[in-house]
């Protein structure tokens, strides 16, 4: 933010292409690496530490929805589904093969990635709205199969309860401990997308965004491209999936319902669709706003309603709110959180002088 | 063998019943996405609300004829509203825009009731009597036998509409080009004003029916998520589409819980609608009666 751009030239596609635009970003990386790795842990109570937790899993399956939604513009309403399968494979991995995380992880994902390929089969003939009912379809019928499959979903309750994932020996019960591990697949998950993005594929995804049969006419596979976006996007939520599932030490359909699906959809659009920074604000936004409506509504709702009922009131309170503050992004600013962002690093950068 | 013939018809006509309540539900989105190109996701939520200013305005002692009348005024200037304030700055946008948009709406629609006048189950008696009636060896109830009329009543009446009179085959105009309707004199932005009037009669007398079914609460609002199947399978912009979409739907749900919920223990009837749906998206994407599209770069 307080740096200057000039004095930088790029001679080489390459260069214009690299991870980090200008040598300082470089700085700022680490040393927004060393705050999260170092002075955050360190300093903050378990209880902030819980709530950076589950940050850090919505980063992951946020960026997945947007890899889909705001790179390849291919809609989604059935996100939350594919964490589900992601959350109820590791988990009878876990529980029935006792099976280590490292195993159960990329397995929960693979599982995802394949049934969201499946899934996206049909955005080849279709698209936009069609393809928005096509995934609510296939949310709700993997709702229900989950939910009517005890193999699956480990009888009444439909759910299963989860060991604590061990790295090298120790097993992670504090939040201390679980931070590390949940930073580390975030991290990984943000390079992972900023490379996807950057390269071929991402490439050929957005050109699909722009204009799929202007895309198909330059060379791009669609059909290939699209399943692969699929593919990608629900892996991410598989592994989101199993991370809520080892996070809670416990894996329930009801954390996997539809309306999880429509978070992850405001994550995005809050956040910015398309851009891998916006969804990190939209995934703390979204994830934080619940916890401070709640707050609000037991400390001023009493005046209002009654106390027996300041949760359900919370509750319908964090809906209405975010539907207002979907419509008010869309409305007013599309590109999201990321564009406030740059508009005011934009001002900074050549402040004091307006021009 | 005469047993099962029994049950199959109770079964089949319980189903074309159903079927056509869900036409009912159903006609508004297609009313909306005929006329102005716009999808409502927030469809079953219109129907929940519709429900509870019938019965908030029965509450207050009003006469059922006129909670009618408050349900129906109601959403009327509810959608005059939304369609000035949310859908009308998305013109032009692409269409993951509006669906988004729509589904803010339905969640801001469901948050609503609960804080404003409570979330139990309140009911919605139609002065209809209880007796049902009986066909062979199906069983009706009577309000599904009024469900029955008004939507073959608004089938009616809109097929004559679109068809005959000016105002339809303007909005049919709209629909088609929005630049060239615009060049042709009509006025389209009122027009899109007047699709979602429409849509709002619908989805109040729907939610009115529904609810006295159903009882009124925010679970009504899970009728929209019955919607998609139907209109999908009749095509989005047939109004005859969503009749027939919704006696097929009705009909395979009815039957699909009477020889299958034995076997998978329940719930079959939440189910059989999405397989046909995707069945439907990947076998003939346009639906039964559907335009069909050619898009162009």
């Amino acid at each position: 933010m307080l740096h200057r751009e000039s004095g930088v030239f790029k001679t080489s596609y390459a260069a214009d292409m690299a991870l980090y635009p200008l040598p300082i970003a470089r700085w700022t990386v680490a040393a927004v690496l060393v705050i999260f790795a170092v002075v955050l842990p360190l300093s903050l109570h378990e209880y902030y530490l819980s709530i950076i937790n589950l940050v850090l899993i919505a980063i992951v399956g946020a960026l997945g929805l947007n890899i889909l939604v705001g790179y390849t513009g291919q809609i989604s309403v059935g996100h939350a589904a594919f964490m589900s399968v992601g959350a109820y494979t590791a988990a009878n991995l876990a529980v029935h093969l006792h099976l280590p995380f490292w195993v159960t992880l990329p397995a929960g994902g693979l599982m995802a990635a394949l049934i969201g390929a499946i899934v996206g089969i049909p955005s080849l003939r279709i698209k936009g709205l069609y393809l928005a009912i096509a995934t609510l379809a296939s949310q709700l019928i993997i709702e229900w199969v989950i939910n009517h499959t005890p193999a699956i979903s480990g009888g009444a309750q439909a759910s299963i309860e989860v060991p604590r994932p061990t790295v090298f020996g120790v097993e992670l019960k504090s939040q201390g401990e679980l931070y590390f591990f949940l930073l580390a697949f975030a991290v990984a998950a943000v390079v992972a997308t900023l490379n996807i993005v950057r390269s071929r594929i991402g490439r050929a995804f957005v050109a699909i965004r722009d204009q799929d049969i202007a895309a198909e006419i330059i060379g791009i596979n669609i059909f290939r491209y699209k399943l692969l976006s699929f593919a990608i996007s629900s892996f991410y939520a598989g592994v989101c999936g199993v991370l809520y599932t080892y996070y809670f030490g416990i894996a329930n359909y009801e954390a996997f319902q539809i309306v999880v699906s429509i978070d992850y959809l405001a994550m995005i659009i809050i956040g910015g669709l398309g851009s891998v920074l916006g969804t990190i604000f939209g995934a703390i936004f979204v994830t934080m706003l619940p916890i401070a409506i709640r707050i609000l509504v037991e400390t001023f709702g009493g005046y209002f309603w009654d106390t027996a009922a300041l949760s359900a009131v919370a509750a319908s309170m964090r809906l209405i709110i975010f539907g207002l503050l979907i419509i008010f992004f869309l409305v007013v600013e599309p590109e999201g959180l990321n564009r406030l962002w740059r508009n005011i690093r934009n001002y900074f950068r050549v402040w004091p002088f307006s021009y | 063998m005469w047993d099962e013939a029994e049950f199959a018809f109770a079964l089949l006509v319980s189903g074309l019943a159903i079927g056509l309540m869900y036409s009912l539900i159903a006609l508004g989105f297609v009313l909306i996405y005929k006329a102005t190109d716009a999808i409502n996701f927030a469809q079953g939520e219109f129907v929940m609300l519709a429900g509870f200013m019938a019965t908030t305005a029965l509450a207050a002692h009003m006469p059922i004829w006129a909670a009618i009348a408050v349900a129906v005024l109601g959403m009327i200037l509810l959608s005059f509203v939304l369609e000035r304030t949310v859908l009308r700055p998305l013109l032009g946008r692409p269409v993951v825009a509006v669906i988004m948009a729509t589904i803010g709406l339905a969640a801001i629609l469901r948050g609503l009731p609960p804080i404003t006048i409570g979330a139990q189950t309140k009911a919605l008696p139609l002065p209809i009597g209880d007796d049902p009636i009986t066909v062979w060896t199906a069983v009706i109830p009577p309000v599904q036998v009024v469900g029955v009329i008004v939507s073959v009543g608004f089938l009616a009446v809109f097929t004559w509409f679109f068809l005959k009179s000016r105002m339809g085959i303007a909005m049919r105009a709209v629909a088609d080009n929005q630049q060239v309707a615009m060049a042709m004199g009509i006025n389209v932005e009122r027009y899109f004003a007047i699709a979602w009037a429409m849509a709002g009669v619908v989805s109040a007398l729907g939610g009115i029916i529904w609810g006295s079914m159903l009882g009124v609460d925010t679970q009504l609002s899970l009728i929209g998520l019955k919607v998609f199947p139907v209109v999908i399978l009749g095509g989005l912009d047939s109004i005859v589409g969503a009749v027939v979409g919704g006696l097929i739907v009705g009909v395979v749900e009815s039957i699909a819980a009477g020889y299958l919920d034995p076997y998978v223990g329940g719930g079959t009837k939440d189910f059989a609608p999405y397989v046909l749906m995707i069945l439907t998206l990947m076998f003939k994407p346009y639906g039964l009666f559907g335009t069909h599209r050619i898009e162009r770069v």
